[in-house]
C-alpha cells in the first residue's frame, strides 16, 4: 500500500479547518492565523492534486490510487479511487477552493474564521464526492455538501438569505432522499454498494427504470435541469461571492459527474430509454433560461440563469453517448467551472465596492476601472463561447456529438448560441460601457493586486484550454472510450435479448 | 515566413494592448504599424513565390482538438487563393495602420485602437490560412469580435454600443447556420479538413439527410448552410442590417474591416469551398440570386442616404453582392478579382471620406458640406479616383473586374446568367448615380456648413494622405496589371485552389455588352453633375411626387423596423413571460412555495389538536381505539 494520496487530498482541507477551529488568541491574531492556514492548506492541496494528475496513468481505463478501509463490517467500505473523468473534477475543485478563500479575505467582513472553516469543510466534501467508489460514501459526501453551503448562504448571505437557504435545502434534499432509497434498494438487489463491482454487475432491466429516476431526481435538481432550476437564481443572489463561486463552479458539476458515473454506468438501459426526456428538458432549459436571462435586471440572477443554459448543454452532451458529446460535456463542465466562477467574482468585485447587484446601478465602469473592463470582457466572451476560449471547445464538441444522435436537438440547442451572445453582451454594455451613471461610481477603485492574480489565473486557463484543450482530452480519452464501449455492449445485449 | 505573417500582427496587438501605456502612444503606433507592414512585405514575397514557382504549403502548428475521429489542427495553409488574400489583408491593413496614426491623433486611447486593429489582422489571417473549417470558424468569429470591439470603440456613445452588439448578434445568426454546416460536414464526411472534405464530395453527391421527416440533398444543404454564414459576415440582404450601423466605428475601421477585408470573408468562404459548391447547382443559384438582390437593394438605398459613410457602406454591400453573383454563376476567380480591386478602391473611398470628415470636424451629413473642392484638393482628387474606380470608369480597376463579372454572366448562358447581366448593368448605373451624388454634394455646389468656417477647412495631414495615395495608386493599376493573371485566358494561377467542373468558356460576348457599362457610367457623370450640383429643383420635385417611395428608400426598405417588430420585441416579451409566468408564477408557486404553504396550512390544522384539554385527548384516543378495534374485528 502506497501513500494514501486520495485520502490526503480529501482530508487536508478538513485538517486545515480543524486547525482554524482550534486557533486561540486575540480577534486579530485569530483572523490572521486562520487566513494563513486556510490559504496554505488549500494551495498545498492544489499542488498535491497536480502531483496526483502527474502520476496518473491516462492510458488505462481502470480506477487508480484505490484505497479501501473497512468501515461497517461487510456492509460499507470506505473506498476511494479515480479515473480520467474524476481526476479533472478534483483538479477543478482544488483550483477553485483557494480562489474562494482569497475572495473571502477580500470581501467577508465578519466571522471570517467560521467562513474559512465552512469553505474548507466544503472542499473536503466535494473532493470526497469525486473520489468515492462506494455509493453510501458517495451519498454522504454528496449530501454533506448541503450543510456548509446552507450555512454559507444563511450566515454570510444577503437580506433574503433565509428564504433562499431553505429553498436550496428543500429542493436538493427532496431529490436526494429518493437517491438514498435507490441506493438502499441497490444494496438489496445486488448485495453491494461498491461502485467497481456494480459497474460490472448488470442490474436487471425492470429495476433500472425506477432506480434511474431516483438518481435522476437528485441530479436534476442539483444540476439544475428545467423545471427544477428555480432555487439556483435565488441561492446565487443571496449567497456571498465565494458561495456563488463554489455553487456554480463545483456543486453543479457534481450532478453532471453523477450522471456520467452512475446513471450511464449503472443503468445503461434506462439511460437509453430516458434519453428523449433528458434531451427535451435540456433543450427547454437552453432556450427558456436564455430568454429569461435576457430580461434579468440582477447581474447574479442573469449569470445564474445562464448557468442553467450552459448545464443544459452538458446534459445533452452526456446523453448523446458519443465520444465528442461526452468529452465535450466534461470540457464544458471544467470550462464553465472557470468561467462562471470568474463571472461571479466579477459581480463580487463591483458588489464589494458599490453594494448593488442591479444592472441599472452601474454604467460606464470602463471609465474608472479599465482593468476590470478587460477582465469582464474576457469572461463574457468565454461565456458566449467565442472560439479560442474553453467555452467554445466544450460547446462545439457537445453539438458535434449530439448532431450525430439527433439533428433537431443539436439545431435547437445551437439557437442558444445566438441568445447567449445577446444577453451577455447586453449585460456587458449596460454595466461597463456608456457614460458614468452616478457620482459614487466615479470613486470606484480598479482591481487590486489579489483580484488581478485571481482573474489572471482564471483567464489564462480559460484561453489556454481554448487553444490547447489536449491535456484535458488526453486525460479523459481512455475512460470515456471504456464507458461508451461498456454502455454499447449493454444496450446491444439487451436488444438481442428482447429480440429473442 | 508563413508563421511570421500570421503572428507578427498578434505580437503587435499584445504589445500595444498590454504595454501600450508604458511604451507611449507614438512608439506603440509605430511598432504595431511596422509589424503589420513587415507581414505585408512577407505576404507579397509569398505571393510572388506562388506566382513564379507554384508554391503551396500546409504547415501544422499544433494539434487543437482531438476527440475520437474529430481531429483538428492549427495550421497555416498557403495556396494561390490564400496568397491573394494574404496580400489584400496585410497590405490594406498596414496602410490603414499608418493612416490611423493621423486619424486617431486626438483620441486618448491610441494603444487600445492599435491593439484591436492588429488583433483583427491576426484573426483575419488565421481565417484565410486555415486548412480546416474549425480554424476558419475561429478566425471568422475572431474578426467578428474585433469588429464588435472596434464599432463600439467610442464606448461613451450609446449608438456605437448598440451598433456593436447588433453586428455581433446578426453575425451570430449567420454563424448559427455556419456551425450547423460544420456539424453536418463532420457527420457525413467524418472530418472537417478541407482537403479530405473536397476529395470526398464527389462520392457523396447522392447522399440525403433526413431532417424532421423531410429528405434533403447533403451537398445542397451543406452549401446553403455555409452560405448562410457568408450572408451574415458579408452583409447580404436579410442579414445586412448591421453593416450600415457599423459605421459608428472610427473611419479607418470602416475602411479595413467593413469594406476591404472582413466583409469579404463570406466571398472567400464560397470560393474556398468551390469544390463543394460546384456540385450543387441549387446552392449556386441561391448564391447568385441573393447576390443580385443585395447588389440591387443596397444600390437603391444608397441613392438617398445623407450620411457620407452610410452611402459608402451600402455601396460596399452592393459590391459584395456583385462578388456573390459572380461566384454563383461559377466565375469564382472573377469574384476574387473583384474582391481584390474592390479592396483598394473601397478602402480608398473610406479613407477619403475620413479625410473629409476630419476636414469638416466630425461632420458626416453630405447636405451640410459642399463647395470645398478647391480647399481640399488632395482629398478631392483621392475621392475622384476612388469613385471612378468604383463606378467602373474605363481603365481603372473596377472597370476590369466589374465588366468581367457581367461578361462571364452573359457567357454562362443560363437564365440566372442573363438575369445577372441585367442586374449587373442596371446596378452599375445606380452605382454611378449615388457615387457622383456623393462627390457633387460633398465637394461642389454651395458651402452649407454652419459649424465651420470655409476658410478653416483644409486638407488632412500627410500621414493620412500618403497611405490614401498608395491605395489610389492601387485603385488605378490593380485592374490592368492583374487582369491577365487573375482572369486571363491562359491563366492557371488558380489550379489547386479553385475547382471549375466545366471549363470556363473564353468566347467573347457581343460588343454591345462590353461597351454598354462603360458608356452608361461615363454618361452618368454630366447628368449627375447637372442634377446634384447645378439644378436641384428637378430632384426636389421628384422627391415630392414620390414621397412614399423616397421614404421607403430613406428608411432602408424598413428592414430594421420589421426585424424589431418580428424578432427583438417578441423575444423580450417571451423572456419576460417565461420569467414571470413560468418561473415565478408556476414553478415556484406550485413547487417549493406551494409545498411550504401546504405544510404551513396543515401544521396550523394539526396544531389545533394540541388544545391542552384533557377531554380532547381522551376523545381522540377513544376514536383511535374504536377504529383499531373495528379493523381487527373485521379483518
Amino acid at each position: 500500500m502506497n501513500f494514501p494520496i486520495l485520502s490526503a487530498i480529501i482530508f487536508i482541507p478538513l485538517i486545515g479547518a480543524l486547525f482554524i477551529f482550534l486557533t486561540k488568541g486575540s480577534q486579530k491574531s485569530i483572523e490572521k492565523n486562520s487566513k494563513y492556514v486556510a490559504v496554505f492548506s488549500s494551495i498545498a492541496n492544489f499542488f498535491l492534486s497536480l502531483f496526483l494528475w502527474y502520476s496518473f496513468d491516462s492510458s488505462v481505463s481502470t480506477f487508480q490510487f484505490i484505497e479501501e478501509k473497512n468501515w461497517i463490517n461487510g456492509f460499507i467500505n470506505f473506498k476511494l479511487g479515480v479515473d480520467g473523468i474524476s481526476i479533472l473534477f478534483i483538479l477543478l475543485t482544488t483550483f477553485i477552493a483557494p480562489i474562494c478563500i482569497f475572495s473571502g479575505i477580500n470581501s467577508i467582513k465578519f466571522k471570517i474564521k467560521d467562513f474559512f472553516i465552512a469553505i474548507l469543510v466544503m472542499e473536503t466534501l466535494m473532493l470526497g464526492v469525486f473520489c468515492s467508489l462506494d455509493l453510501v460514501i458517495f451519498y454522504l459526501f454528496f449530501e454533506g455538501g448541503l450543510i456548509p453551503m446552507f450555512l454559507i448562504i444563511g450566515i454570510w448571505g444577503g437580506p433574503k438569505r433565509v428564504y433562499s437557504a431553505f429553498k436550496f435545502f428543500l429542493f436538493t434534499l427532496l431529490g436526494s432522499v429518493l437517491m438514498l432509497v435507490a441506493i438502499i434498494s441497490i444494496y438489496w438487489i445486488t448485495g453491494t454498494t461498491d461502485v467497481i463491482k456494480l459497474l460490472n454487475i448488470k442490474i436487471a432491466q425492470e429495476y433500472q427504470y425506477l432506480l434511474w429516476l431516483a438518481f435522476f431526481s437528485s441530479f436534476a435538481v442539483k444540476l439544475p435541469m428545467w423545471p427544477f432550476h428555480t432555487w439556483l437564481p435565488d441561492a446565487h443572489v443571496e449567497a456571498p461571492t465565494a458561495g456563488s463561486v463554489i455553487l456554480a463552479a463545483i456543486l453543479l458539476k457534481m450532478a453532471g459527474y453523477g450522471f456520467i458515473r452512475f446513471s450511464l454506468g449503472l443503468f445503461p438501459i434506462a439511460s437509453d430509454y430516458f434519453t428523449p426526456l433528458i434531451f427535451t428538458l435540456s433543450v427547454i432549459a437552453i432556450i427558456y433560461t436564455s430568454l429569461v436571462a435576457l430580461m434579468q435586471d440582477d447581474m447574479k440572477k442573469l449569470i445564474a440563469y445562464s448557468s442553467v443554459a450552459h448545464m443544459g448543454f452538458v446534459t445533452i452532451g452526456i446523453f448523446s453517448l458519443t465520444k465528442q458529446g461526452l468529452e465535450g460535456s466534461i470540457i464544458q463542465m471544467i470550462s464553465h467551472g472557470l468561467i462562471s466562477a470568474a463571472l461571479f467574482l466579477c459581480v463580487g468585485v463591483v458588489y464589494d465596492r458599490y453594494q448593488s447587484r442591479m444592472i441599472s446601478s452601474y454604467g460606464g465602469l470602463v471609465n474608472v476601472m479599465p482593468k476590470y473592463a478587460l477582465v469582464f470582457m474576457i469572461f463574457v466572451l468565454a461565456a458566449l463561447g467565442l472560439p479560442g476560449t474553453s467555452g467554445f471547445v466544450g460547446e462545439f464538441l457537445i453539438l458535434v456529438g449530439v448532431f450525430q444522435k439527433n439533428i433537431l436537438v443539436a439545431v435547437l440547442a445551437s439557437f442558444g448560441i445566438i441568445l447567449v451572445a445577446a444577453y451577455m453582451l447586453w449585460l456587458y454594455r449596460r454595466v461597463v460601457f456608456g457614460r458614468i451613471g452616478s457620482n459614487e461610481i466615479k470613486t470606484m477603485l480598479d482591481l487590486n493586486r489579489t483580484e488581478i492574480y485571481i482573474f489572471a489565473s482564471l483567464a489564462f486557463l480559460t484561453i489556454f484550454l481554448g487553444i490547447y484543450p489536449e491535456p484535458l482530452l488526453n486525460t479523459v480519452d481512455v475512460s470515456i472510450n471504456n464507458l461508451i464501449d461498456k454502455y454499447e455492449t449493454d444496450i446491444n445485449l439487451n436488444l438481442t435479448k428482447t429480440n429473442n | 515566413m508563413e508563421y511570421a505573417i500570421v503572428f507578427l500582427p498578434l505580437v503587435g496587438s499584445l504589445i500595444s494592448g498590454f504595454f501600450g501605456k508604458r511604451i507611449g502612444d507614438k512608439y506603440t503606433q509605430i511598432l504595431a504599424s511596422t509589424l503589420v507592414a513587415v507581414a505585408a512585405i512577407l505576404s507579397i514575397s509569398i505571393f510572388y513565390k506562388v506566382l513564379s514557382h507554384d508554391y503551396s504549403s500546409n504547415k501544422l502548428i499544433f494539434n487543437w482538438i482531438s476527440s475520437g475521429n474529430f481531429v483538428v489542427n492549427w495550421s497555416v495553409k498557403i495556396d494561390s487563393l490564400t496568397s491573394v488574400m494574404l496580400v489584400v489583408v496585410t497590405l490594406i491593413s498596414s496602410i490603414i495602420h499608418f493612416y490611423s496614426i493621423g486619424y486617431m491623433n486626438n483620441d486618448p486611447h491610441k494603444p487600445r485602437f492599435m491593439a484591436y486593429l492588429s488583433l483583427f489582422t491576426f484573426a483575419m489571417l488565421t481565417l484565410v490560412t486555415a486548412d480546416n473549417f474549425l480554424q476558419l470558424f475561429f478566425g471568422w468569429e475572431g474578426v467578428g469580435l474585433c469588429s464588435y470591439l472596434l464599432i463600439g470603440f467610442w464606448y461613451k456613445k450609446m449608438s456605437a454600443n448598440s451598433a456593436a452588439i447588433k453586428a455581433f448578434i446578426v453575425n451570430r445568426v449567420g454563424d448559427f447556420g455556419f456551425a450547423i454546416g460544420i456539424f453536418l460536414i463532420f457527420f457525413y464526411y467524418g472530418t472537417v479538413n478541407y482537403s479530405e472534405v473536397f476529395q470526398k464530395t464527389p462520392e457523396l453527391i447522392m447522399q440525403t439527410v433526413n431532417f424532421m421527416g423531410a429528405e434533403f440533398n447533403l451537398i445542397n444543404l451543406v452549401c446553403i448552410l455555409l452560405f448562410i454564414g457568408s450572408m451574415g459576415k458579408s452583409a447580404q440582404i436579410l442579414l445586412h442590417t448591421w453593416l450600415p450601423d457599423a459605421m459608428e466605428g472610427p473611419t479607418p475601421v470602416s475602411a479595413l474591416i467593413h469594406a476591404a477585408t472582413m466583409v469579404t470573408a463570406g466571398v472567400f468562404l464560397v470560393v474556398r469551398c468551390s469544390p463543394i459548391f460546384e456540385y450543387s447547382q441549387l446552392a449556386l443559384n441561391i448564391v447568385a440570386i441573393v447576390g443580385m438582390a443585395t447588389a440591387f437593394f443596397a444600390a437603391t438605398v444608397a441613392l438617398v442616404q445623407n450620411d457620407i459613410k452610410k452611402i459608402i457602406a451600402y455601396s460596399t454591400c452592393s459590391q459584395l453582392g456583385y462578388m456573390f453573383f459572380a461566384a454563383g454563376i461559377g466565375a469564382y476567380h472573377v469574384a476574387i478579382f473583384h474582391l481584390f480591386t474592390h479592396a483598394f478602391f473601397k478602402a480608398l473611398l473610406f479613407l477619403g471620406a475620413g479625410c473629409v470628415i476630419h476636414s469638416f470636424r466630425e461632420e458626416q451629413d453630405i447636405n451640410l458640406m459642399g463647395g470645398v473642392w478647391k480647399k481640399i484638393p488632395y482629398t478631392y482628387a483621392l475621392m475622384i479616383i476612388g469613385t471612378l474606380a468604383l463606378t467602373g470608369f474605363p481603365f481603372l480597376s473596377g472597370f476590369y473586374s466589374k465588366d468581367a463579372i457581367i461578361e462571364f454572366a452573359y457567357l454562362k448562358g443560363s437564365a440566372v446568367g442573363y438575369c445577372a447581366v441585367f442586374v449587373g448593368i442596371f446596378t452599375a448605373f445606380l452605382t454611378a448615380i449615388y457615387s457622383w451624388r456623393l462627390i457633387f454634394k460633398t465637394f461642389h455646389g454651395k458651402f452649407n456648413n454652419k459649424k465651420n468656417n470655409l476658410s478653416t477647412i483644409h486638407d488632412s495631414a500627410l500621414i493620412m494622405l500618403i497611405p490614401s495615395a498608395i491605395l489610389a495608386f492601387g485603385a488605378i493599376i490593380s485592374g490592368v496589371v492583374f487582369k491577365k493573371l487573375f482572369i486571363g485566358n491562359e491563366t492557371n494561377f488558380w489550379e489547386g485552389s479553385i475547382l471549375f467542373l466545366e471549363p470556363i468558356k473564353y468566347l467573347h460576348p457581343p460588343q454591345w455588352i462590353i461597351f454598354m457599362t462603360p458608356f452608361i457610367v461615363t454618361a452618368t457623370i454630366p447628368a449627375a453633375y447637372y442634377l446634384f450640383a447645378k439644378d436641384n429643383k428637378i430632384l426636389k420635385n421628384l422627391v415630392l411626387k414620390n414621397k412614399f417611395f423616397y421614404n421607403f428608400l430613406l428608411n432602408k426598405w424598413y428592414f430594421d423596423e420589421l426585424y424589431n417588430f418580428i424578432f427583438v420585441e417578441p423575444t423580450k416579451k417571451i423572456g419576460l413571460f417565461f420569467w414571470q409566468r413560468g418561473d415565478v408564477n408556476t414553478i415556484d408557486k406550485y413547487g417549493p412555495d406551494g409545498i411550504s404553504r401546504i405544510v404551513k396550512i396543515l401544521s396550523n390544522k394539526v396544531v389545533n389538536f394540541q388544545s391542552g384539554y384533557l377531554y380532547h385527548y381522551a376523545f381522540v384516543m377513544l376514536v383511535g381505539l374504536s377504529i383499531l378495534l373495528t379493523y381487527l374485528i373485521l379483518y
